[in-house]
């Protein structure tokens, strides 16, 4: 084993799905510091953090369920329109029968529940394959949008506007920066402090190995000089702007969602259900309730992500949310996820979707056309996935572990030949 | 025969795989113009062998020679093989059901120039190889509209579009009914007097008896003899002999059974086909368990043994018709998997890696599975009492794995297989239908998952192993049931087994009710 592999399996832990961000982390900051420099300071200043967040916590949200559908071996292309039908609906109800924002928000929510009730029927119980039934509530949903907006905008009152274009408040002492952004940088430290002792903890609990001293500090280190940078960033903005309340429901959402599929028998059924239908089936898992709950959750989460959308932009549209569900789908692969399902992390896909965010804000801000942007977005997307194919072939997972191939002699990969396969075999008990 | 020209000569062909060694310096030798059988149990190697001929293992991956037509020959791949004349019919049909017969004829091979495809040539050429192997339809008709014996016909005739010279036909009976089958061995009669050679492997010794001209008998990847059939008086017993004959004693951990009272039974369950309806997998099976007992169910490919356990198992399979199962006295009635985990049954897959597992997990992930709820805190998975579990099961089965949080695929056959069973021992269950528990695995491996199975009876669960290796059910069995096109055709104790007398049980419909 490489020192490179070692390391990677120390900090991110020995499984297959964990060992692959490694590169896609990597590949974050290496995009991340490219920027800075070819936009001379511009990517990482507060301004264009802030509008980083807002402008891609609604893409995040749905890679969020995205992830869980493709783990379960599914894709759902409705969710640009599943958004813009629950954004005017809601629109449409504050303005036509006044109803207050936080009743909207929870009537949006139900009316996401209900269109994923009727998706995730389809899947689960007729079993129609979900990228017919998706495909077709792309068009439904589209089309419902356009009926009841008469495929005309319409304006969100000033207190919704806040899930989308609203940051923390100012309070207290004037220290020069946002109080309630440094208080959320200190919490977000102690808690990657309080994670990794409870996870060393767990092990020692475990009687497993313990990883040495030095890398829990790595694994505490890096995250806090980060996050104390980034704190200081979207505390130091412009007076009045801060960290979006927009990253601060993402942010919530990443958490629950990450200990859900991570943590739960639910969230293991996903994964059971992706890898191998038939084994979870015979395991007793229930399968027709789990499709159907991925399918439905995606749709409550695709209806605050639209609804989120149009308090940002203040007003609901009849294009609002269209290609959304590629860029969501595009996050989801390039953090490495198995298209053929079972494999995948929300956390990868968030990371996945940073990397093209900051990829598409970076060249923006260098002025780049979207039409190039497209192009470039399309190139990163097929190599990302076209890079873990080959790695898969080739029985590794790491991008990093490929990278470094080339320069490696006995790595090299060749044809197994008589000889090689014989030693293999001589190792392992033969039978008579 | 004996004196015809030799044609094909396979020596000393060893091929392994990982933790397994498949063939041991096998040799076959079969003469022009003859039939020739293989037999030999599920897992003997026929099919590895024929994989190593027809190109399936390219040159280099085995050792040894193969001689064909005087010359030796290294196929890289089928291509190489059918080019050469040698042509496989393999048991699953690889025919395009939405295709007409001619388009299935030609598939890969098609008539015509610069990719174009001549259908005059292709539909003239049809008909004639139609006509040569007897098969009466119209050359337009979809695969799938015609049965299963034409579509084998169609398979043969598509070998004979390539020009074919020696034809491997692998189980070509197993899903054909009596009239087809006999059609089929008529073929390979008609066949011979053209002077085309052709290697059967089939189970059904019978009809090996009834067409072949000499036969290899393969047990445990090794040759063990080669017979002529009229010069040597060869019958099935004799086969069944070749086939069996082992020492099965110190193949078994010694064990002295602790049988209890009979606390699980099944009465009249009939179970139809999921697809054909008109087709009954499991017909008013009736049966017994007792505590502390292992229970084998012997039978050949495809009798319904499976079937009727995974119908049992939660009707996993097929449709339920009638029958009841009773648990410790009382009728019990499982709708669904975690139905049937719950009143204490455990199913272990016979394939392992398409239904048993989900290769992208680890370990303990794995063994954990079937029963979350027993390390959950209202749906939250405990990380502690989940690796500790694993942990050991780990170390009271001795799985070759340096960790629990070692991916599944990274074992070996046998060590998976160790995985599979604490999975659905940790279900706590008080019946364990074990599927053949040990296909693919070695002898070591194998001796450790008896001692397993064993040291569970003892506990006094109930065992149910379904086995296609007679061996292997009468030394670990205490009762075998046979078992025959859905049927239960016996019912036999061990110190009444012996490989003859279950073969011919599990080959007829004769009830020989112990009384």
């Amino acid at each position: 084993m490489s020192r490179v592999k070692e390391l990677q399996k120390s900090l991110f832990g020995g499984t297959t799905s964990n060992a692959r961000q490694f590169g896609m982390i990597f590949t974050l900051v290496a995009i991340v510091l490219l920027f800075e420099i070819l936009t001379d300071g511009l990517t990482l200043s507060p301004g264009n953090l802030i509008s980083l967040v807002s402008q891609y916590s609604y893409i995040l949200i749905l890679a969020i369920g995205m992830l869980m559908v493709i783990v379960a071996g599914h894709i759902d292309l409705s969710v640009g329109s599943v958004a813009a039908f629950v954004g005017i609906v809601v629109a449409n109800i504050m303005q036509d029968y006044s109803i207050p924002w936080f009743l909207a928000i929870i009537i949006g929510l139900g009316v996401g529940a209900l269109i994923g009730a009727w998706q995730g029927f389809w899947v689960a119980y007729v079993g129609v394959p979900a990228f017919i039934v998706t495909l077709a509530g792309m068009m439904l949903f589209r089309g419902g949008n356009q009926y009841i907006g008469n495929a005309d905008t319409i304006p969100v009152p000033e207190g919704f506007r806040n899930i989308g274009a609203g940051f923390l408040p100012e309070v207290g002492p004037n220290t020069g920066y946002n109080n309630l952004t440094l208080l959320l940088g200190l919490v977000l430290c102690v808690a990657v402090v309080i994670r990794e002792w409870r996870g060393r903890r767990t092990r020692q609990e475990m009687q497993a190995d313990v990883a040495p001293m030095w890398i829990s500090a790595i694994r505490v280190v890096i995250p806090i000089v980060v996050i104390v940078f980034a704190t200081l960033q979207f505390a130091g903005g412009r007076v009045g702007t801060s960290f979006p309340i927009s990253g601060i429901i993402l942010g919530v959402l990443v958490v629950i969602y990450a200990f859900v599929t991570r943590n739960t028998a639910g969230g293991r059924h996903i994964y059971a259900v992706g890898g191998n239908a038939r084994a979870a089936e015979l395991s007793g898992v229930k399968l027709k309730r789990v499709n159907f709950l991925v399918m439905m959750n995606m749709s409550v989460l695709a209806a605050l992500a639209g609804m989120i959308f149009v308090a940002r932009s203040a007003a609901s549209g009849p294009q609002d949310g269209i290609g959304w569900e590629l860029d969501a789908i595009a996050a989801v692969f390039v953090g490495g996820a198995a298209v053929s399902g079972g494999l995948g992390t929300i956390s990868g896909s968030i990371v996945g979707g940073l990397v093209m965010a900051v990829l598409n804000n970076g060249l923006q801000l260098m002025g780049v056309g979207s039409d190039r942007v497209q192009i470039i977005k399309g190139v990163v997307l097929l190599l990302a996935v076209a890079l873990d194919a080959y790695n898969k072939k080739q029985g590794r997972f790491s991008v990093i572990d490929s990278l470094m191939r080339p320069f490696r002699r006995d790595a090299a990969p060749s044809p197994a030949s008589p000889v090689e396969a014989g030693q293999e075999h001589g190792k392992s008990p033969v039978a008579g | 025969m004996s004196d015809a020209p030799v044609l094909l000569e396979m020596r000393s062909i060893t091929k392994e795989f990982p933790g397994v060694k498949a063939l041991s310096d096998v040799n076959l030798v079969v003469r022009s113009g003859e039939i020739h059988a293989i037999a030999g149990e599920n897992g003997a190697g026929k099919s590895t062998l024929m994989k190593v001929l027809s190109g399936v293992y390219p040159y280099g991956t085995y050792s040894g020679e193969i001689l064909y037509r005087g010359t030796e020959s290294r196929f890289s791949d089928i291509r190489a093989s059918e080019h050469a004349g040698i042509v496989i019919i393999h048991q699953e049909l690889a025919l395009v059901p939405g295709m007409s017969i001619t388009e299935n004829i030609f598939l890969g091979n098609e008539p015509g120039r610069g990719g174009v495809i001549d259908w005059k040539i292709a539909n003239r050429r049809a008909i004639e190889l139609m006509a040569q192997v007897g098969l009466e339809e119209d050359p337009d008709t979809l695969i799938k509209d015609i049965g299963v014996g034409k579509q084998q016909l169609v398979e043969i005739a598509k070998a004979f579009a390539k020009d074919v010279k020696l034809l491997i036909l692998d189980e070509p009976t197993a899903a054909l009914n009596e009239a087809d089958s006999q059609h089929l061995l008529e073929l390979l009669r008609g066949f011979k007097r053209q002077g085309i050679t052709s290697i059967i492997i089939s189970h059904k010794l019978n009809e090996i008896a009834q067409v072949a001209d000499s036969i290899t008998i393969l047990r445990d990847g090794r040759t063990i003899e080669t017979l002529d059939i009229k010069a040597d008086g060869v019958d099935e017993d004799r086969i069944v002999r070749g086939m069996v004959g082992r020492e099965l004693h110190s193949r078994f951990p010694d064990h002295t059974p602790n049988i209890g009272e009979v606390f699980f039974e099944v009465r009249d369950w009939t179970v139809r086909h999921p697809i054909s309806a008109e087709r009954l997998v499991a017909k008013h099976s009736s049966f017994t368990v007792r505590r502390g007992e292992i229970v084998g169910f012997a039978g050949l490919m495809g009798a319904g043994r499976t079937e009727l356990a995974m119908s049992l198992f939660g009707r996993s399979y097929g449709t339920y018709v009638s029958g009841q199962i009773f648990k410790d006295g009382k009728e019990i009635v499982l709708k669904s998997v975690s139905d049937a985990i719950d009143h204490g049954l455990a199913y272990v897959s016979e394939d392992r890696k398409a239904i048993g597992l989900n290769l992208l997990d680890d370990i303990k992930t794995s063994m954990v599975s079937a029963k979350l709820s027993k390390i959950s805190n209202h749906g939250v998975v405990d990380q502690v009492r989940e690796y500790q579990a694993a942990e050991s099961y780990r170390k009271s089965l001795r799985v070759k794995a340096p960790t629990v949080d070692e991916g599944v695929t990274k074992l070996s056959g046998g060590n998976q297989q160790k995985v599979v069973l604490a999975k659905w021992m940790f279900t706590d269950p008080d019946l364990l239908i074990l599927d053949e528990p040990t296909r693919g695995i070695d002898v070591g491996a194998k001796y450790e998952i008896y001692g397993i199975i064993q040291r569970l009876a003892d506990q006094g669960k109930g065992v149910i192993v379904i086995s296609s290796e007679l061996p292997e059910l009468i030394g670990l069995c205490d009762r075998i049931y046979t078992v025959f096109e859905g049927t239960i055709t016996g019912d036999i104790l061990r110190k009444d087994a012996d490989p003859e007398l279950l073969m011919k049980q599990m080959t007829s419909v004769k009830k020989a009710q112990r009384s």
